[in-house]
């Protein structure tokens, strides 16, 4: 017995220890010798850097990298008791180490102060900066190193390469705020200009680093305070082109189910990047709402609440993807050659299952399905104000905003049974009104209906694009290069939860499963076509409609082109993650994209690169979003 | 991965103790695994056994499979986890110890907070480099570190590794083919090897009266070029410029201290005249760009009149401790990883390294005394100088002993060992170029002062002088106003430049003082037939008594154990005191000295209180100083000049015009 004690103990302690190295090994597969890698895959191909370097490529312009939401390193510079010895080291990225020493203290030091956004007192949590900031998120799991190895390649080094490493967490404008963040990116990019003869940048940005150059292209052109004071012909001055990889322009549908109840299909995109340390024996048993105290404090996920409400997103009845978009795998997967034609013939098939993506969140399978006029609904806001509130018991140990709005309340979202884009933020200012009412100062989630109206000069616009003009700078080029090819999570079927008082009280319904076998609907999810994280909707509307040519959003007309990349899963193990890969962060890894890049740096343009080049039926939907140009 | 490796590697170490028939010869590469997991079972097995007396058990019961099985998952695990767990206490732990109790905590709480941005400014050597691109030879070396860290790379291929570390032998610039590019940030020098701190425990401090990434920038430029070059290949100088006039605004308006250390200070001072000079050899900063943007320059053991230590490296790449080099990785190299060529590869490298001439004495007999003088007289027994002040007199009284003086001022003194052999290369050193008969000429010379030391090295070493005598110039102005002091070539030299128009501007001198610094040496012909060998080789049999300031071959003077104190502090003590021609401004200056006061125990590391070289980077009242000023203090507030050497009596005796 003590044998068996004993080696259950041991067992449990090294779980994670055999993952971590299975997952190093696999990742780290490119490190294994070339001809031990020739030898079961055949011979590799030349990386796009060594191909491009043959025929001639070198340094031309200085290229910007801009990362995304989780992705960048964050490092302690001044801590509680509990994290003594940390001074400098990663508490974000890296190893996570620290996080199954002293996992409550980690989490406090990673929040923000709940009513500021800010540091809370006594903890300094800091970007780590230059390329080591991002290069590669934990060991073995690139985001940025393939990129720049390549840039290398062809001849690109420190002074020609800069990455804007920002604090995730933050609002935008806070990053600017307490570590002039902004201030620093636009001084460095003047610098690199300056030392490049005058050769304007490329920029990179990668994911939420989308909305947040957005935001820098606004700010720096605005006067001060508010702004950087760069003057009204900055951008055209100092950017050439604008590369978005993987932009959620107008929002995820998963940070509303991140910020609803912490849960999605794969967790929250932090869970996606580290499955094994947020398992619930890490925190205890409350790791949910551990983990929800925490993500809530970070003003930066409500940066990608969807934008533009159901004009884009599509309300009760339709969604722009229409009905009759064919989910599942396989079809999915062999779009990238016959997609046009399986389109054309897609509305001739009966046994299509009717999809409604334009209601995100819904209570309940038939009520996801029913049509509208069939659905009853009680509007949750009257529902409340008639109810008194009872004595709330907030005996949790966890304090989070769901403990204080009562069971009636939570009663009532569940009846109001159906929520679009456009009602999903009143739910969210429902149930969470002091998130939102911090979100709010920093983010807006509409469409203007006259740009130049003055309110728009206040920043909380300058990251919605459906909010902003882009600057006047016509010689500038906006790419939108996303993958295509993989289910992403596009709407959700919710369920009240049974549980105890301090459990959060809703949670998505894994039960619902679509009819058919290629069905849009599993596990109470709706998938549409996408980068797994990022809807192709939300990537490539701007670039196929909101800015083509001269409209009200890009009076400038500055010319914008849509690269999709198929996704083509990894042959084999020894492959890591791919080079033909289209999820939202491997798609940094894919040859295609990187050549594209690199001929971008050094010197194309898009009409070089072939214009666009989409797999997606992306126009087609963009022409049902009747939107005001 | 790094954690893994380490951790491998810790498990490897006991392997090879255990097991020692096999021999692994690289840690990295992933196919090994499943081999090692298996030889990791065995010895697993027979450790347990052994460790917890089941041999008994086992005889006496039949095992089944499934409890061998069960046993060895879990002995597997258990050693896995345990190592797991003393790795990742170790550093903890580790750190611990070395935590100092240091001041930042206590000026924190009287109230200080960070004001003025702070800009640190490596000196050589301390700076990690890495590689951007390079030869076949080193594949999977992208973006790793190949000075600074752990040196792996050094002990798997040394001769790869030093092939490209050098420069370019003819420009001083990069080689065909390969870039290597110094490393960004504040890890360009915080730790230079893992565990030996540099700049660590005074970021550490900083942190803690709130400085952070937005006004604390490291700047880390590539040691190994010239200065100027640093500015044509990688734009360090106007990075520079940019990142402090970007603090300045962000900050408040508030000008930033800077905090040099060694070869930093020469740097910075080249920095001070590139930014106001006009482009394009210049920064076009404007005449007032220093007055507006810098506070203080805290020059930690600067080397403003260069340090002999560099002479003999370049000269026979050696010293006392074998060089700097040497001195930070011990092991790397020894004999036995570069085969018996070692000197002659170091020195091959150091020699294409630019920024090294920059640290040749300058000021040539006026400073560093001729045959007949040296300003520092005789003291040389700093063991017990630091223990008790010695007085005037006694300094005066030691000096009356001419015999050993004539030796103490030249360079070098060389003894004629004539049977030389020089033809064949392998290692090309400049050495190689020169007939036998000039070798001897240079020992038939018998003794070189500072000034005749130019000459030596040009003799010995003509193209790497030719190439360097552009970047650097080690003289003393007349005049300061010919207009052929605009090159830049002069800007890194205190003796030929005036410092900048900013009478607020301050300038500390931080040495540390009460460690015997090499001052000159006693050379002889190499006896070696050997092909290849450097001729000329420290003759470390020379001895002086007891107390004497000659000890195997070197004769030492009062300092930090790298730069003299005729070095660091002369500047501060008297070439630029008031208003002179080389400070035309009347910028104050400061001399703070720290006495080296060796570790009383092994956990204290490296000490609280040392005043060596790097070391002095951890003491505490040097820390104290630099908060203060950072935190708004002027050098009056701090207590002005603290003196422990005999810095002002040496100056006096320097005779310099001002």
């Amino acid at each position: 017995m003590v044998v068996l004690g004993q080696l259950l103990l041991v067992h449990w302690f090294c779980m994670f220890d055999v993952v971590a190295l299975v997952i190093v090994v696999q990742h780290n597969a490119r490190s294994i010798p070339q001809y031990v890698t020739e030898a079961i895959t055949g011979p590799l191909t030349d990386p796009p850097g060594v191909k491009l370097r043959k025929e001639g490529l070198t340094v031309n312009h200085p290229v910007v990298f801009v990362p995304g939401i989780v992705t960048g390193g964050l490092e302690l510079w001044e801590g509680h008791q509990c994290a003594e010895g940390l001074f400098r080291k990663r508490l974000w990225g890296g190893t996570f180490g620290e996080l199954y020493k002293r996992p409550l203290c980690w989490a406090q030091h990673m929040s923000l102060d709940n009513e500021t956004g800010l540091d809370p007192s006594g903890i300094r949590v800091r970007p780590v900066s230059g390329l080591v900031a991002a290069d590669y998120f934990a060991a073995g799991y690139f985001v940025w190193a393939v990129l720049i190895a390549n840039l290398a390649q062809i001849g690109y080094e420190e002074k020609t390469m800069y990455m804007a490493a920002y604090d995730w967490r933050l609002s935008f404008q806070n990053t600017e705020v307490r570590d002039q963040t902004l201030s620093r990116m636009k001084s460095n990019i003047e610098l690199m200009v300056a030392t490049n003869g005058g050769k304007r940048v490329v920029v990179i940005p990668h994911s939420m680093g989308v909305l947040y150059f957005l935001h820098f292209m606004k700010w720096v052109e605005a006067p001060g305070p508010m702004g950087g004071g760069g003057g009204s012909d900055w951008c055209a001055k100092h950017i050439k082109a604008v590369m978005n990889i993987g932009g959620p322009f107008l929002g995820v549908p998963k940070s509303v189910s991140g910020l609803f109840s912490v849960e999605a299909r794969d967790i929250a995109v932090a869970r996606a990047f580290a499955p094994g340390f947020l398992d619930k024996d890490v925190f205890g048993l409350q790791t949910f709402q551990h983990l929800m105290r925490m993500t809530r404090t970070w003003d930066s996920t409500m940066s990608m609440i969807p934008k533009g409400g159901d004009t884009i997103w599509g309300g009760l009845d339709w969604s722009p993807e229409g009905e009759s978009f064919k989910c599942g795998a396989k079809s999915l997967r062999n779009n990238s050659i016959n997609s046009m034609v399986q389109n054309e013939n897609i509305n001739l098939e009966d046994n299509v299952e009717s999809v409604n993506f334009g209601r995100i969140i819904s209570f309940g399978k038939d009520v996801a399905e029913a049509h509208s006029s069939k659905i009853k609904r009680v509007d949750f806001q009257d529902a409340v104000t008639s109810v008194k509130l009872p004595n709330l018991t907030t005996n949790c140990d966890i304090w989070i905003e769901y403990h204080e709005i009562g069971n009636h309340r939570i009663k009532a979202v569940a009846d109001n049974k159906v929520y679009t884009a456009g009602s999903i933020l009143d739910l969210l200012h429902f149930v969470a009104p002091k998130l939102m009412a911090r979100g709010g100062a920093h983010f807006s989630y509409g469409i203007a209906d006259n740009l130049d109206d003055p309110k728009y000069q206040h920043y909380k616009y300058w990251s919605n694009p459906l909010e902003t003009k882009l600057p006047n700078a016509p010689d500038m080029e906006i790419y939108s290069m996303y993958g295509v090819g993989i289910p992403t999570e596009r709407a959700y079927v919710y369920k009240l939860n049974s549980g105890t008082d301090c459990s959060i009280p809703f949670q998505i319904d894994t039960s619902a499963e679509g009819g058919i076998e290629d069905s849009c609907l599993k596990g109470g999810v709706f998938s549409a076509d996408g980068d797994e994280t990022v809807p192709v909707l939300s990537a490539g509307f701007m670039c196929a409609k909101g800015w083509r040519g001269k409209t009200r959003f890009n009076p400038s007309g500055i010319r914008s082109y849509i690269r999709e990349y198929s996704h083509a899963p990894p042959a084999n193990l020894l492959e890591g993650r791919g080079t033909q890969s289209g999820a939202h962060v491997d798609i940094l890894g894919n040859f295609a994209l990187i050549e594209d890049v690199l001929r971008v740096a050094a010197g194309a343009t898009g009409k070089d690169l072939g214009g666009d080049h989409v797999y997606s039926d992306i126009f087609k939907w963009a022409e049902r979003i009747n939107l005001l140009l | 991965m790094a954690s893994i490796l380490r951790f491998r590697k810790l498990y490897y170490v006991d392997q090879a103790v255990k097991c020692s028939s096999v021999g692994f010869e690289s840690l990295d590469q992933s196919p090994k695994i499943d081999q090692k997991l298996d030889k990791k079972e065995e010895d697993v097995i027979s450790a347990n056994n052994l460790a917890l007396g089941i041999n008994k058990r086992k005889r006496a019961k039949e095992w089944r499979c499934i409890d061998s099985c069960c046993w060895i998952i879990g002995c597997l695990c258990t050693t896995w986890w345990l190592l797991l767990l003393l790795f990742h206490c170790w550093p903890v732990t580790l750190l611990r110890v070395n935590e100092l109790p240091g001041p930042g905590a206590r000026l924190k709480r009287e109230g200080l907070t960070a004001l003025h941005p702070v800009v640190l400014v490596p000196g050589i050597v301390t700076g990690g480099l890495e590689l951007w691109e390079g030869k076949p030879c080193a594949d999977g070396l992208f973006r790793k570190r190949l000075w600074g860290g752990s040196f792996t790379e050094l002990f798997k291929r040394p001769l790869c590794l030093l092939e490209h570390l050098s420069l370019h032998y003819e420009t001083g610039l990069d080689p065909p083919g390969i870039r290597l590019r110094a490393v960004p940030g504040m890890v360009a020098a915080d730790y230079f090897a893992p565990g030996y701190f540099v700049w660590a425990v005074l970021i550490e401090n900083l942190a803690k009266i709130g400085y952070e990434g937005k006004n604390l920038h490291m700047a880390a430029y590539d040691w190994r070029l010239s200065f100027q070059n640093t500015e044509i290949r990688d734009h360090a100088l106007t990075r520079l410029k940019t990142r402090i006039e970007l603090m300045y605004i962000t900050n408040g308006y508030k000008k930033v201290v800077v905090v040099p250390h060694s070869m930093g200070v020469i740097y910075f001072l080249h920095f001070l005249k590139w930014v106001e000079t006009p482009p394009p050899m210049g920064g076009g900063g404007g005449p007032g760009w220093c007055a507006k943007h810098i506070k203080a320059m805290m020059n930690i053991g600067p080397a403003f009149l260069g340090v002999p230590k560099a002479v003999s490296n370049l000269f026979s790449a050696e010293g006392k401790d074998a060089s700097y080099l040497r001195a930070m990785a011990p092991r790397v190299f020894e004999s036995e990883i570069l085969g018996l060529q070692t000197f002659e590869h170091v020195m091959r490298m150091s020699r294409t390294w630019d920024s090294i001439i920059s640290l040749l004495p300058k000021g040539g007999d006026t400073i560093w005394g001729n045959m007949d003088w040296s300003p520092e007289g005789h003291v040389c027994d700093f063991s017990k100088k630091s223990h008790s002040q010695t007085s005037l007199t006694s300094v005066l009284h030691s000096s009356k002993l001419p015999t050993v003086d004539s030796k103490l001022s030249g360079i070098f003194s060389n003894e004629c060992f004539p049977n030389l052999n020089i033809s064949c290369g392998e290692v090309w050193t400049e050495y190689d170029e020169m007939s036998r008969q000039s070798i001897q000429n240079v020992a038939a010379d018998k003794a070189y002062t500072s000034t005749t030391l130019h000459d030596l090295l040009r003799l010995v070493a003509p193209k790497m002088m030719r190439r360097a005598e552009a970047h650097f110039s080690h003289g003393i102005a007349d005049n300061l106003d010919d207009p052929k002091y605009n090159h830049y070539k002069y800007w890194s030299n205190p003796l030929e430049t005036k410092l900048p128009d900013a009478p607020d501007m301050e300038i500390y001198c931080l040495c540390g003082v009460g460690l015997p610094t090499e001052r000159s040496y006693v050379y002889k012909l190499s006896p070696s037939s050997r092909c290849k060998s450097i001729p000329y080789k420290i003759d470390s049999s020379v001895n002086g008594e007891e107390n004497s300031c000659l000890r195997g071959g070197v004769y030492f003077a009062d300092g930090d154990e790298s730069v003299p104190v005729l070095s660091a502090g002369f500047m501060c003590a008297k070439g630029w005191r008031g208003k002179t021609r080389f400070n035309p401004s009347g910028i104050a200056t400061y001399i703070r000295e720290y006495r080296h006061k060796p570790t009383t125990s092994l956990l204290e590391g490296r000490g609280t209180e040392s005043g060596s070289h790097v070391d002095i980077m951890g003491n505490l009242a040097l820390i104290e100083d630099i908060l203060r000023v950072a935190a708004g203090a002027t050098g009056d507030e701090i207590g002005g000049d603290r003196i422990h050497s005999d810095i002002l009596r040496m100056s006096e005796r320097i005779n310099l015009p001002l």
